[in-house]
């Protein structure tokens, strides 16, 4: 029998090498996967790892899948460092899309380039109104934000729904369940004529950079820390394990939602209820494929884009199910976790 | 026929990525023999005892078992050859009774009822009063302790391994304690008994080895040696002596608590009932007691962890601080040290330098941000004025010896210039070398001005150093006495709640 037994001291240079570690696993499998399929295996792993990065087109649109990944996974990564776990980010980033889309449904011939602004700002407040009935419902009635956050995903989801079939349909689209599209006033800049990347990808970098100064050079990232890390060293030094929980969803609530403002009023223009494109979901395993460190979070962010545009890739030019995305995503979680778990354990023999 | 010896250990040893734990560990241990291995925090005992509970392998060496040659490769197969071990921390759930606790660890052939008569047999037999029906949250930690020893008596050990037994005892219960060992020897039983307390080896002991860093450095017959003797065998020098200026008179009240009543957190928890005392400036009051009396209440309630405390019943130099947050007592000038080390007293996988920050915020400035150089410098100041034993600002929390751990947060706390200091179990599970530094930075931190409460289950500690003491039994604080007026009975007896009679015309010392 096979049994785990706890390292005395986990390899430093293992927790970064294990990344690229089950990067090399899960290309490996598939690889294995293709071959089952009767695929070129050579041919697939293209789609996935070259095609992507190949021109400068290829680059802005990893640009666009990116930005909200990192955005929502940099949130992510403050909440679940401080131990509170929220696995909803879908939801917020879909009720800050709908924020930001009702702002931007407001524009008339009038509007300047100021209400981009005004869309992000209240992108950035619907995702915060969110988590904040998350945070409300632990902090009141000590419900698990687990399920609280998760099942909120689907009201919002539902709320979309509601809303583009009904009273925000356009009332010149067929019958179709969408908004009006956005007036071209409400677009977000984009960074270089011809190209789909826009100024999200900015955002998202600064944010990069306010979230690491935030976790690493802030007492109130300390404290927020130190909540996950040890609870009862917080209530000893005196950080608020309140505080703490409403921070943490506030401020991923809030990045969610700025995501999805930015998802509304740049690639889709227009809100359907094809919002919800699982980036929430997918952002959690940027997360944790980024270390939780906020510079990580920008490699596997483009990591899983190009998991995104591969499979997309794969779809059309080689037949495959577009579910490969999926696959391709769980398969890196899965191995990540493995891996992860022979940092801090080795296998050991053991006769029973 | 001359019988084998029951346990033989040679050459062992145990290389650590960052510390050679054991170093060529040679131990014998004959059939009936009470066995002492004495040693500081560090010096390789716990290592040593899990070598031989199987719980950790050796690089070299060799384990003879009754003459034989073994390799113990878990601690299942050590106890199928008849090694039991009682830990310093006890594993038992509070909502099951002795019996059904005892009842888990045992192989399932047997049921409730039979195991229940069994226990009974042998704590009979041992003169271990143990009622295997009671539920664990109803015994005392001195009961506790006997389950745990009983459920190492059902396997019928050849050799019994016990890790500081005593440190949660009363010292009636110390005695009870030693009765039972000194029977189980008799009978043939080996017994591996692991302390750095120098007066219960002695009291008890037939042959001690003496641990440091990792090698042996002496074995005796501890009945013929004095406490520096084997002092100085195990930290390579006398325990420094303490200075013990007399007090100079109380000074201005400090802390006053009174009419401070809470009830239970926790289901398993006790409630502080009417306490009241009166902390002076620049003298230590004692609070002995046995664990489990309503300390860690009392001191959640004074840290400002609990803010629960009826308004007024928390009083700092005359100011209300019963519903303060931790912070502010800070601020004001209220420190505390607490029992965990890790966990609560220090964040364990975060570098010392980052620890610092859990009480000490000059590095932050007014916008909340951490200035690294200053809380790394602080760090370094603490480390080389307390002679913490680590690698440097950076190391983590969790990679620093309990007793160099604990010198780390009491010198971060007495560095902070405290005006009042709550300390609990200054020296618990540290070296002689470390508790006597410790002890001797809080007499000059009380000569300095500063008033200072003592929590601690070892009351030689508490005669040390005290000025004044109280005792805590069952939530309720007993009046003062001064040491002239203390002795080890009276507060042996206090400990049970006992005071009511004589102790009123003492109330307003």
């Amino acid at each position: 029998m096979l049994r785990l037994e706890i390292r005395p001291q986990p390899s430093k240079l293992m927790s970064l090498a294990s990344p690229l570690l089950a990067l090399a696993i899960t290309t490996l499998l598939g690889i294995a996967l293709f071959l089952l399929l009767g695929k070129d295996p050579l041919r697939g792993l293209q789609m996935f790892f070259w095609e992507p990065i190949k021109s400068a087109y290829g680059w802005s649109e990893l640009g666009i899948k990116a930005t909200p990944l990192v955005l929502i996974a940099l949130g992510l990564a403050v909440c679940f460092r401080s131990n509170v776990w929220n696995i909803g980010a879908e939801g917020q980033f879909v009720v800050g899309a709908l924020a930001g889309g009702w702002v931007a449904m407001q524009a008339d011939a009038s509007s300047g380039r100021s209400i981009v602004l005004w869309i992000l700002l209240a992108g950035v407040a619907g995702g915060m109104a969110w988590a904040a009935l998350t945070a409300w419902l632990r902090d009141r009635f000590n419900a698990s934000e687990i399920l609280v956050s998760l099942m909120l995903v689907y009201v919002a989801d539902l709320l979309l729904g509601y809303l583009v079939y009904g009273p925000w349909k356009d009332p010149n689209g067929y019958n179709f369940p969408q908004s009006i599209s956005f007036l071209a006033v409400t677009k977000i800049p984009k960074l270089f004529d011809g190209w789909r990347v826009n100024i999200g990808v900015l955002i998202a970098l600064g944010s990069v950079l306010a979230c690491w100064a935030l976790l690493f050079r802030t007492y109130a990232g300390f404290a927020l820390q130190v909540g996950g890390l040890a609870p009862a060293a917080a209530r000893y030094a005196g950080f608020s394990s309140r505080r703490s929980l409403w921070l943490a969803l506030l401020l991923s609530g809030g990045m969610a939602g700025l995501a999805g403002a930015l998802e509304a009023a740049g690639p889709l223009g227009q809100l359907t209820p094809y919002v919800p494109a699982g980036y929430g979901f997918a952002a959690i395993i940027v997360a944790f494929v980024g270390r939780l460190h906020p510079v990580g979070i920008i490699f596997s962010a483009i990591l899983m884009s190009m998991f995104y545009i591969g499979g997309e890739l794969a779809q059309s030019r080689l037949g495959l199910p577009k579910s490969i995305t999926g696959v391709f995503q769980g398969l890196l979680l899965f191995t990540l976790l493995a891996c992860d778990t022979l940092i801090h354990y080795r296998i050991r023999r053991a006769r029973s | 026929m001359i019988q084998p010896l029951r346990l033989q250990l040679s050459g062992i040893s145990k290389q650590y990525p960052a510390v050679k734990a054991n170093d060529g560990v040679h131990l014998s241990v004959a059939p009936g023999q009470i066995h002492a291995v004495l040693g500081e925090n560090g010096a390789g005992k716990s290592t040593l005892m899990k070598i031989i509970y199987g719980a950790v392998q050796p690089d070299e060496g060799q384990v003879l078992w009754n003459g034989q040659p073994v390799s113990i490769r878990s601690p299942a197969q050590a106890r199928q050859l008849g090694i039991s071990m009682v830990y310093q921390h006890f594993s038992l759930f509070d909502t099951l009774s002795a019996a059904e606790n005892v009842w888990l660890g045992l192989d399932k052939s047997l049921s409730l009822a039979e195991v229940t008569a069994r226990i009974s047999a042998v704590a009979q037999s041992y003169g271990l009063a143990v009622d295997p029906a009671r539920p664990v949250h109803t015994l005392s930690v001195g009961e506790r302790q006997r389950v745990e020893i009983v459920r190492a008596l059902m396997t019928n050990p050849q050799l019994l391994i016990l890790d500081e037994p005593t440190s949660v005892l009363t010292p009636q219960a110390v005695q009870t304690l030693f009765q039972t060992l000194r029977k189980l020897a008799e009978q043939g039983c080996s017994i591996l008994y692991i302390s750095h307390k120098l007066d219960e080896i002695r009291a008890l002991c037939h042959h001690c080895t003496v641990l440091r860093a990792g090698r042996v450095t002496g074995e005796v017959d501890p009945r013929g040696q004095s406490n520096a003797e084997l002092s100085r065998l195990m930290i390579g020098a006398e325990p420094p002596q303490l200075r013990h200026a007399e007090p100079r008179g109380s000074g201005a009240l400090a802390l006053e608590l009174k009419g401070l009543s809470l009830p239970k957190a926790e289901p398993f928890g006790t409630a502080l009932e009417g306490i009241a005392l009166r902390l002076h400036a620049g003298e230590i009051l004692g609070v002995a007691g046995v664990s489990g009396n309503g300390q860690q209440e009392l001191m959640a309630a004074l840290s400002g962890e609990d803010a629960r405390a009826p308004r007024g019943s928390v009083q700092l130099f005359g100011q209300d601080i019963a519903q303060a947050s931790a912070r502010k007592r800070r601020r004001l000038g209220l420190h505390f040290v607490p029992e965990e080390r890790l966990g609560r007293g220090a964040v364990p996988t975060l570098s010392l330098a980052q620890n610092t920050l859990l009480t000490r915020t000059e590095a932050v400035n007014a916008a909340g941000w951490i200035s690294q150089g200053q809380v790394q410098r602080l760090a370094e100041e603490l480390i080389a004025r307390f002679k913490v034993k680590a690698g440097g600002a950076g190391a983590a929390a969790k990679s620093l010896s309990g007793g160099n751990l604990q010198k780390f947060i009491v010198g971060r706390e007495i560095d902070a210039a405290p005006k009042v200091l709550v300390i609990a179990q200054p020296t618990w599970g540290v070296d002689v070398g470390a508790a006597a530094q410790i002890r001797g930075e809080l007499l000059a931190l009380r000569d300095a001005g500063c008033a200072l409460l003592v929590v601690s289950e070892e009351l030689d500690e508490l005669f040390e150093i005290s000025d004044r003491l109280v005792v805590m039994a069952n939530g309720r604080v007993s009046p003062a006495i001064t040491m002239a007026e203390a002795t080890v009975e009276k507060i042996g007896a206090w400990m049970s709640g006992l005071w009511q009679e004589e102790g009123a015309q003492h109330a307003q010392a």
